[in-house]
């Protein structure tokens, strides 16, 4: 048969019962078996020939993966198996997490939300990743069970390249957590994209900032950097600014000029080196001047 | 590879197909069941033209696996019509003329149909969201897009 496109190469599809199966399994098998959810990573990274696992091991039917639920107390628990759209439409996400709403629309097409998730793109951990900023600034941590159990993993301190992560073989996200929302907090995600739907980051800003009364400034705000460093980037300089003076347009300017020297972008298809600096100081100034003008 | 038997709901019929682990749901249904309405254009998840119903929910059918077919209801074009009556978006594209080489529209069909099936009454920018992962090479949309609007004015017309 005449094929356009190359299918994917062979593997075996395993679907385990149980977490503990699963992590079994992902142990034994390290070196050739992958986790997928939505597959949309996966499948074009191994229809392209970049990976060759013999195994893959779909993890959507497991427990608790499916559900997104909102405790005033404790904050937002989201199911490793829910997709970008049911993010982006959910009435709790939308009022106490709005910030985390825009950043899932902001993925690719309404077919492609309905696949993709949020605990993929953090697994994948690539750079441009646009619902990992979200993740970062409300301070949000993963569920993980492994070979020994459940544990916690914040995301702070995650990410450790491109693709690689803190997660070790038999290890399966069951859920993403973000905790409460800071009192009164606005947030703002900019993305950069070759055009407006469905495409990679050339760049992200996300933003978070509220009220503190325990900073020199008044204000506090919390800032995530995509697809200009190797790995989601805090520019610590640029939020230390925005605590420590008091707020002007000449302050975030600063502070925006701060993450521009933070970030370490590469040239690629998509972008020069140049361009995504500039432009991080461009949108980092428009996102912090449009939270803080939400939050003053 | 290991092969596996799936029942699947295909344009409300039941089907028992036997799938390879690594084909997909767009494999299935064009080599297999040859339901060739669905298009493959890009294999990557980024054109829209093999778009289907999965459970209710417009998804690109390159980007899931067959076997993930397992217990699930699909539609797909050929399944819009029903008792030789077209569905109202199928004949609103044909009188707006939203149609030209066709190659797109059996997917634009499906990301309308699921549009207008969770908001009967979408705002001209939830048309242009619910259509940006539907690309089409021949239109420039317009007319793509005022067929949807029309069928969705229909729909209210129409007692449920
Ligand atoms: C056409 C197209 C457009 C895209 N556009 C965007 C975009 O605009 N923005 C964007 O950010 N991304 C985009 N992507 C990338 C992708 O859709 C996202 O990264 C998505 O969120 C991945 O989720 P998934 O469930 O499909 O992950 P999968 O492909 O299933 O998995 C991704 C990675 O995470 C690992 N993983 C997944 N789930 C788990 C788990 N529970 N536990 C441990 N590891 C796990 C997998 O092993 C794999 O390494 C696009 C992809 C395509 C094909
Ligand atoms: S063929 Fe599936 S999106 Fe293009
Ligand atoms: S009508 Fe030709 S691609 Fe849309």
């Amino acid at each position: 048969m005449l094929t356009a496109h190359p299918g994917l190469p062979e593997f075996d599809y395993i679907k385990p019962k149980t977490l503990a199966e699963a992590s079994a399994f992902l142990a034994e098998h390290s070196k050739d078996a992958r986790i997928f959810v939505g597959g949309t990573d996966v499948f074009v990274r191994m229809r392209d020939g970049f990976w060759k696992e013999k195994y893959l091991v779909d993890v959507k039917g497991l427990e608790g993966m499916k559900s997104v639920s909102f405790d005033p107390r404790a904050g937002l628990t989201i199911g490793a198996a829910v997709n970008m759209n049911q993010i982006a439409e959910s009435a709790e996400v939308k009022a106490h997490y709005p910030l985390l709403a825009e950043a899932a629309h902001s993925v690719a097409s309404f077919q492609l939300r309905s696949r993709a998730t949020i605990a993929g793109n953090i697994c994948n951990a690539s750079p441009a990743g646009d619902t990992i900023g979200a993740g970062m600034v409300f301070g949000g941590s993963l569920s993980v069970h492994g070979v020994g159990g459940f544990r916690r993993e914040p995301l702070d301190g995650f990410f450790l390249g491109p693709g690689r992560t803190q997660l070790q073989a038999g290890d399966v996200v069951t859920a993403v957590h973000l905790p409460l929302p800071p009192k009164g907090a606005a947030g703002k995600y900019i993305k950069l994209g070759r055009n407006n739907i469905g495409d990679l980051a050339i760049i992200g800003v996300t933003a978070l900032g509220w009220r503190d009364g325990e900073t020199p400034s008044g204000y506090r705000f919390r800032i995530a950097l995509a697809s200009v460093a190797p790995v989601p980037l805090v520019p610590v300089a640029a939020e230390k600014i925005l605590a420590e003076k008091p707020i002007t347009d000449a302050v975030i300017a600063e502070a925006a000029n701060a993450a521009m020297e933070a970030a370490t972008p590469i040239d690629d298809v998509r972008g020069s080196a140049r361009y995504r600096k500039l432009m991080v100081r461009n949108l980092t100034k428009q996102a912090v001047a449009e939270v803080w003008g939400r939050i003053q | 590879m290991a092969y596996h038997r799936i029942t699947t709901t295909i344009n409300g019929a039941t089907d028992v197909v036997d799938v390879p682990s690594n084909m997909t749901l767009l494999q299935m249904l064009r080599d297999k069941l040859a339901l060739t309405g669905t298009k493959n254009g890009c294999a990557a998840g980024e054109c829209g033209a093999c778009t289907v119903l999965f459970n209710g929910e417009a998804v690109n059918s390159c980007m899931v696996l067959a076997v993930e077919a397992d217990g699930a209801d699909i539609v797909t074009v050929e399944g819009l019509a029903h008792d030789s009556q077209l569905d109202p978006l199928q004949e609103l594209f044909v009188s707006e003329g939203a149609v030209q080489c066709g190659f797109c529209i059996p997917g634009m069909l499906i990301s309308a149909r699921a549009l207008l099936d969770r908001r009967p009454n979408p705002a001209d920018h939830d048309i242009r969201d619910a259509l940006s992962g539907n690309l089409c090479r021949c239109t420039g949309y317009v007319r793509i897009i005022k067929a949807v609007k029309e069928a969705a004015k229909r729909g209210h017309a129409e007692p449920a």
